[in-house]
Parts: structure tokens; sequence; C-alpha cells
């Protein structure tokens, strides 16, 4: 998988009930880091939000997403060509 | 626009993660401003495109969203807007008219920084920036554009370029203490060579080349077809899907009303099969063929011809005659033609 690291974590994103879930398959980046956004937006600090893309790209682009909110990336992984994706929402969202 | 004794000053920049936006932002950065990127999606991108052509074993990060790796780098939160329906709407009739090819590039800068004003005022924010330089680009980056670009956002004086403020009037952040004009650049022109000494300072390598270079309405072919579209409908009528199908295959004008499109691959068949909707459809059947999708409602001898089309592009192209079947919903027509000859192609090709 093209050496693609998906630490943090690799979690089960199971593990942890989700606290919210957006379906963006059939869609293609940047559209569900566009959904992320708006769903986070509406979302509690500590609350995670769960995104199922089959879209691989997002592999990339949530983590960096991520990285410049400062949410935390929990990791991803792979069921039937869908990915699930766990981001949980940081208290601050902005430098 | 004031801003509270004590909070700091806070800029909302465009930010496409090319070299320049990322570099007026670290210029902000550096004077320990706040700085917010806005990423705008327009659906005219051709990285977001190879996204949706890409094969299951290509490399992700070969089309990873450069404003977003931008903001990773800088460390500063990017928002990624969809431009939707308004920026179609535009580009399809821009009031400052088009560049060499189906560029709005005045038009597409007013949107967006009027965009970042809208955003400014909806979460706060004191001014807005640009990676604008002076003289870069002759349509949108010559003085004049710069100044009415300016006015017509509504944000006059408080329009940042911090890679070229040296060459232009203060703005308000300059003139309030904000931001100290001395520490801003003094760049103009299409030289890269400032910005590549500053990209090494400031260890900033992984961006994409050259600027400008990624958007579809900046591209010959694209133009091309863009235009035939916007001539042959009325603009006003003309959605989003169509315009996702002028970057696929082949595409042919074979009447005043009637355009088809001929896939080149595999992954086009894929991806036209997906916009198939209530269009006609043709293909041969059991060989190596091109689905071709038809725009328009062709009569019987325009049928054949895009049969005839089909065929030529199909893996019996040196067969006589070839049977194709077109359908539409529940019809299905199958049409035996002689493959077009390519010299009779090219007086309809876009």
């Amino acid at each position: 998988m093209h050496g693609l690291d998906l630490s943090p974590g690799a979690v089960s994103p199971d593990t942890e009930r989700a606290d919210r879930v957006i379906d963006t398959t059939g869609l293609y980046c940047p559209v569900p880091i566009v959904r992320t956004g708006e769903a986070i937006r509406g979302m509690r600090t500590g609350e995670r939000l769960e995104i199922l893309s089959d879209d691989r790209v997002i592999l990339i682009d949530l983590p960096a997403w991520c990285r410049a909110h400062g949410h935390l990336y929990e990791g991803a992984r792979e069921e039937d060509g869908v990915w699930r994706l766990r981001v949980v929402k940081a208290e601050r969202t902005a430098r | 626009m004031t801003p509270d004794p004590g909070r700091r000053i806070r800029a909302i920049g465009l930010i496409s993660g090319g070299l320049d936006s990322t570099l007026a932002a670290r210029v902000l950065l550096e004077q320990g401003i706040d700085v917010v990127g806005l990423h705008f999606s327009t659906g005219f991108c051709m990285n977001d495109h190879r996204r949706a052509l890409a094969r299951p074993d290509e490399d992700p990060r070969r089309m990873r969203n450069e404003g977003l790796r931008a903001g990773a780098d800088l460390g500063i939160p990017i928002e990624v807007l969809d431009a939707g329906e308004a920026y179609l709407r535009m580009v399809l009739k821009p009031k400052h008219g088009y560049g060499r090819f189906a560029n709005p590039c005045i038009d597409c800068r007013i949107f967006m920084i009027h965009g970042a004003a809208d955003y400014m005022r909806e979460h706060g924010g004191d001014f807005v920036f640009t990676g604008e330089v002076l003289g870069q680009r002759p349509m949108s980056q010559h003085m004049q554009a710069l100044r009415m670009i300016e006015r017509e956002c509504g944000i006059e004086g408080f329009l940042l370029r911090p890679l070229s403020a040296q060459h232009l009037p203060e703005s308000e952040p300059e003139k309030r203490g904000w931001v100290d004009r001395e520490r801003l650049l003094g760049i103009s022109g299409r030289s890269r060579k400032e910005q590549m000494a500053l990209s090494e300072r400031w260890g900033l390598s992984d961006f994409p080349q050259p600027s400008g270079g990624c958007c579809f309405l900046a591209d010959e072919n694209f133009a091309r077809r863009f235009h035939d579209k916007r001539t042959h409908d009325a603009p006003e009528s003309i959605r989003k899907e169509e315009m996702i199908l002028l970057k696929v295959g082949r595409h042919f004008r074979i009447a005043p009303g009637v355009k088809i499109i001929v896939a080149r691959d595999a992954s086009e068949n894929e991806f036209l099969a997906r916009y198939e909707g209530a269009r006609w459809r043709f293909e041969v059947l059991d060989c190596g063929s091109p689905i071709t999708l038809v725009e328009g409602e062709p009569d019987d001898e325009t049928r054949r011809l895009i049969a005839s089309i089909t065929a030529r592009y199909s893996d019996r192209r040196a067969e006589p005659l070839v049977e194709v079947t077109a359908r539409r919903g529940p019809l299905e027509e199958r049409l035996t033609v002689p493959p077009v000859a390519d010299a009779a192609l090219e007086a309809w090709r876009l």
C-alpha cells in the first residue's frame, strides 16, 4: 500500500464509539474534507468523528488537515474498499 | 476592524499551496500574526480530476491537496471551501472577460477575495492577504488590476499582498502598525528567483511546480471545448456535470445541437458510465470499445454517424462493417456501419 504510515494509532476505530459518522463515499477529495470541516464545527471538544470514504487520497489529506487544525487523527482502516477514518476534535482549532 | 488590545492580529489568506501563497503566509507568521488559510475547491482543478480517474495502484500522495499540505507544513489551519454553483455561474459569464483561454483570472480573484472577506466578517479577522506578485501575470496582477480587484471586493485598504507590498500603496494593516512594512517584501515580475531563495532560506521545498499550471480553465484543449459549449448552449442552462464531462475523452461536435464524447481508455469508460443518465450511450459489444455519450437529440442519420465514430475507436476498426449498440434508458438500437475515415473526423473534433 505505497508504504503509507497510517499511525499514530492504526487504532482499531471500533474500540471507541464515534459521536458522529459522516458518509462521503462516492465523493473525491477535497469534498470529503469540506464535509469533515462542516461536521466537526458542530461538535464539542473531545468528541469523535468517523468519516467513511472510498477515495484513498483522504489518507493523505485528512492527516494534513488534522495537523493544520490541531485535531487528533486516530487512524484509518479499510473494509470492502471503504476507509473508516477517525478524528477527535481538539479544543483549539486555530493558532 | 480595530482589534481588542492584547489580542493577536488575525489574517485570512488565500492558500493554493503554491510557493507564492505559502511564502506570503510565512512572511506574516514571521511577524507573529495569526494566519488562517482558505483553499477554494473550484471544480476546475486538474489535480482533483486526476483523483477521479486514478488507477487503484496509483500512489495517493501524488494527488494530495496542496492547500492542506501547505497548511500542515506552516502549522496554520486551512479551511477548504466549496466554491460551488456561484463559481460556475461566474466562470460562464465573467464580468471582466477571459484571458488567453477560458481563464477569467480577474473575476476568479474577486470571487475568492470576496469569499475571504465574507469569512473574515463571519469568523473574525483583521485583514485579508494573498500571494499575488505585482507584474507576475499579465491579466490579473498588474498594478491597475490589483487596485481594481481590491476596490470591487469592498475591502479597500484591508487587502495585503505581502510579497509585493513595498511596491504598493501602504495598506491599513501597515498604517495601523499591525504589520511592519519594512519586513514585507518588494518582489515584482515573472522571475521567481527571489521566491526560490526565500523558500530555501525557510526550508520550504515541498511545493508544486509551476504555479498556475493546474487549472483546466487555463488549458488550451479544455478552453476549446468550454467555449464551444457556452456558444452552443445558453450559459445559464449549463450544469456542473456538463463542465465535468468537458475534462474527459475525445469531443466531437457533429451537428449544431449534438456533441459526442468518446472515451479514450478503460478508466474514462468507467468515468463516462457514471454520467450516462438520460443520454444516449453507444458502444461495440464483445470487444475493446469506447463508451460514447451523446449530448443533444441525434436524428437517425446522426445516430449512424455516432455509431460509425464509435466503431472507429473500437478494436474492430479494421473491419468493413461493425455492429454498434445504442442505448438510452429502455431504448436499444443496433446499427451496422463502416468505421468513419480519420480524415472526416477532424472536421468535427473539438
